[in-house]
């Protein structure tokens, strides 16, 4: 178990792990996470699930490098187990037949995308998935968002790929010359979620957002994931991830994830230096 | 180790009149001086040294009708163990104690026994009791320290299997029972250590890890299996669990911070009490960055609550370096749940009580991190329904304290995962409690049974493992019968419980 069976770059510091979980991948439905702990040093790290195969018996996360923990995991290679994977988590996304869903993803939020727009579609809707990167080289997941949805749009912050411009350029467009779509769903970095609800909440259209913030048991027995909805303090861990968009404070979770920034500098830099020092000895082994 | 012990000294102690034995001053155990013990997460007291335990031991007189007993919610043979100790024979000590209590160097450390055994005492009501804690930490130390700590005989295979949701001290009691009487045991744990709250919840300093460890590793030995990383309720449901077991015990503790609606409480910095002790246990954040769980560093901490959670969140903070610690409560030192102990401690180590002090709302900075938290002060009306005066505020009183780190310990409630993904499972609509009947602890739910926080709210560990003990002989019975019908149940089951 835990066991991981692929470790593949994606794009610039984002990798794409295929992990042994039987009983996660047979129960897991679109939205739900994991948390896993690589060694026992490490953090209890909340990931989304990307896609899961019960018959395998695996599960995909994708993962960005963003700080220490998910450094060391990319390091990590077949054959080597993460210590501890626990799910799923969280409440499975809210699939019903609406009509159109425009899935809006942003970064490395095409991932937890991906089997929301699988169950969309297979529920009989329209999918239109708006799929936002920074630049070309860090589009992940284009076939497989092409193999899941109706439609796909793409754009790019620097326009090296796609439209150029932000995914809620591409949402307004899409209803200027097409219309509303029935429902939204967005998952990406705050700021996007943010601005496509602001966005949707003008034209009144339903929206979805799925929330990271930081986490640590994952059954509602520590409240560090509390976020605010409508005035209302919800337990993302349990009562989420998914929440109505248009009544989530953003700001208050930008502030709240970034609550750790300096000890994670820390530790981050503590492990580059480490890994350096290792390096140099392992150089300094071969030429002896 | 007899050669350690003064073989003259214990016949003189033995032959000694019960007045003469009255005489005898409470032996103090020695501890590491505040000063000292402010900068370690290492245990507070040392414990007793063997002729330390044999003279306490020796201030029991060995009451006819043993009142003690009475107090313990497990119905520890106190007399019987505290006798043997007398005796210089600690593995006959240990044993007695064994045959009701499984976790004695546990209970020991946490249970409240100024508020059970030792407040029956009949040496309290003349001055101090047998401090019949402290003996029987003694005795499972010295068991383990001694690498005796036997693994207890499992009965024959009935052929049953039972699944515990949860392996905190209601689970681990229900499962050594149950192992014991020879069914199949697999315990379900959420999070990737034993132990539950005596891992995640109660501090180093009061309650060594590698004590919990030693105790689930006998479990572990006797047969009992762990699947850690299991959350029921999300994996599995408890209906799933009934498939292959003959029988499910929930005791999924009270894993739901309770916060006060106050304006600011979602600031960066503002903590749930179980968080704070999390990270700082389980995840060991006083270790960061050798373990990768930061934790705030905090310089000004104010803690919210009166509790034992309260106390451990308090002196938690004063190891982790901050300058100042508050302690906020709204009532009078007097009326504090906390026992008298962990008060005393925590004053040694500078915390300071901020006493008929009530917060109405946190203030934060520019990045939304807590800076300020605004009381008001309170004095004391009338007894309310808990007797306790109530606390009245007064006008006019709003003033601001620098934090820079609130932590939030007014109590927690029942775990809803559990509850709410079980068909047919009776929950209390107000508490949030699996409806439980104590002297069954049975569910709504056939084949169910219930103990600990989650059948009563947040109460104590030895309570938990007086469910389980309770639990274990109701449900050896529903598999050794099938009866679920409470009216067909033997009038054991029908009066008074342990419980």
């Amino acid at each position: 178990m835990n066991e991981i069976l692929e470790n593949v770059v994606l794009a610039d510091s984002v990798n794409r792990y295929l992990v042994a979980a039987p009983k996660i991948a047979a129960r897991r439905k679109a939205g739900q996470f994991v948390i896993v702990r690589i060694d026992e040093f490490g953090e209890r790290i909340p990931l989304t699930i990307a896609d899961a195969d019960p018959a395998q018996g695996t599960i995909t996360l994708v993962v960005q490098a963003v700080g220490k923990s998910t450094a060391q995991m990319a390091t990590l290679k077949p054959g080597d187990r993460l210590l501890d994977v626990v799910g799923p988590l969280g409440a499975p996304t809210h699939i019903e037949r609406v009509g159109t869903v425009a899935v809006v993803a942003g970064g490395i939020g095409i991932a937890p995308a991906h089997p929301v727009a699988q169950a969309f579609k297979q529920a009989g809707n329209t999918v239109i998935a708006i799929l936002g990167a920074r630049s070309k080289n860090l589009l992940i997941m284009e076939d497989e968002m092409r193999r899941a949805a109706d439609e796909v749009i793409v754009c790019t912050d620097d326009g090296s790929y796609g439209c150029p411009g932000l995914v809620t350029h591409v949402l307004n467009d899409l209803i200027d010359t097409r219309g509303k779509p029935d429902q939204v769903f967005a998952v990406g970095p705050v700021p996007m979620m943010k601005y496509v609800s602001l966005l949707t909440r003008e034209y009144g259209i339903p929206t979805m957002v799925s929330l990271n913030p930081i986490m640590m048991d994952g059954t509602g027995m520590c409240g560090g994931c509390r976020v605010t909805i409508g005035g209302h303090t919800k337990f993302a861990c349990v009562e989420g991830p998914d929440f109505d968009g248009h009544l989530v404070d953003f700001d208050e979770l930008m502030q709240r994830q970034a609550f750790y920034k300096e000890q994670e500098r820390v530790a981050y830099e503590r492990y580059v230096q480490r890994c350096r020092s290792q390096e140099h000895i392992a150089q300094a082994n071969q030429s002896l | 180790m007899d050669q350690e012990l003064d073989r003259n000294e214990i016949e003189r102690l033995y032959n000694l009149k019960a007045k003469e034995r009255m005489q005898i001053e409470r032996q103090p155990m020695p501890e590491q001086e505040p000063d000292v013990r402010r900068a370690n997460f290492s245990e507070v007291p040392f414990g007793y040294f063997p002729m330390a335990a044999i003279v306490e031991a020796n201030r029991c007189i060995q009451c006819k009708k043993p009142t003690c007993v009475i107090g313990c919610p497990v119905g520890v043979n106190i007399p019987g163990f505290v006798r043997r100790i007398a005796e210089g024979d600690f593995e006959g000590a240990i044993h007695v104690i064994k045959e009701t209590n499984m976790l004695p160097a546990i209970c020991g450390r946490v249970c409240p026994q100024e508020q059970q055994c030792e407040e029956a005492c009949v040496l309290a009501k003349k001055g101090q009791a047998v401090a019949i804690g402290r003996l029987e930490r003694f005795a499972a130390d010295w068991e383990r320290e001694h690498g005796l700590a036997d693994v207890p005989p499992i009965g024959s295979d009935t052929g049953k299997s039972v699944g515990v949701v949860g392996s905190g001290p209601a689970g681990l009691t229900v499962a050594i029972d149950l192992r014991r009487a020879g069914h199949a045991v697999t315990i379900y744990e959420a999070l990737h250590l034993p132990g539950g709250v005596l891992m995640y919840g109660i501090p180093e300093f009061r309650l060594p890890k590698a004590i919990v460890n030693a105790e689930v590793d006998v479990v572990q030995q006797m047969g009992v299996d762990i699947e850690y990383n299991t959350i029921i309720g999300q994996i599995e449901t408890v209906d799933e669990l009934l498939d292959r077991h003959d029988a499910v015990f929930l005791g999924t503790g009270a894993g739901l911070p309770w916060f006060m609606d106050l304006p600011g409480e979602n600031l960066c910095g503002v903590y749930s009490a179980n968080e704070y002790l999390t990270r700082c246990n389980l995840m060991r954040a006083y270790d960061f960055p050798n373990y990768d769980t930061p934790i705030a560093a905090s310089e000004r901490i104010a803690v919210v609550g009166g509790g034992n959670v309260a106390m451990d969140v308090a002196r938690t903070a004063v190891r982790l370096g901050a300058e100042e610690v508050y302690l906020i409560y709204r009532r009078s030192e007097a009326e504090m749940p906390a026992r008298l102990e962990e008060i005393h401690h925590a004053k040694q180590e500078g915390v300071i009580l901020k006493l008929l002090h009530n917060p109405v709302r946190y203030i934060g900075d520019e990045e939304g991190r807590v800076c300020q938290v605004e009381c008001v002060r309170m004095e004391l009306g009338e007894p309310d329904a808990s007797g306790r005066r109530r606390p009245v505020v007064v006008e006019g009183s709003e003033h601001t304290i620098d934090v820079d780190t609130v932590v939030v310990a007014i109590g927690n409630g029942p775990n809803p995962l559990v509850p709410r993904t079980t068909d047919n499972l009776e929950v209390d609509p107000k508490r949030g409690t699996v409806v439980t009947n104590m002297n069954t602890m049975r569910t709504s739910k056939r084949g169910v049974f219930a103990g600990g926080d989650i059948a009563v709210g947040a109460a104590t560990v030895i309570l938990a493992m007086g469910h389980g003990r309770q639990a274990a002989r109701s449900i050896n019975h529903f598999l050794a019968t099938g009866v679920w019908d409470i009216d067909e149940l033997p009038e054991a089951f029908r009066e008074n419980g342990a419980g």
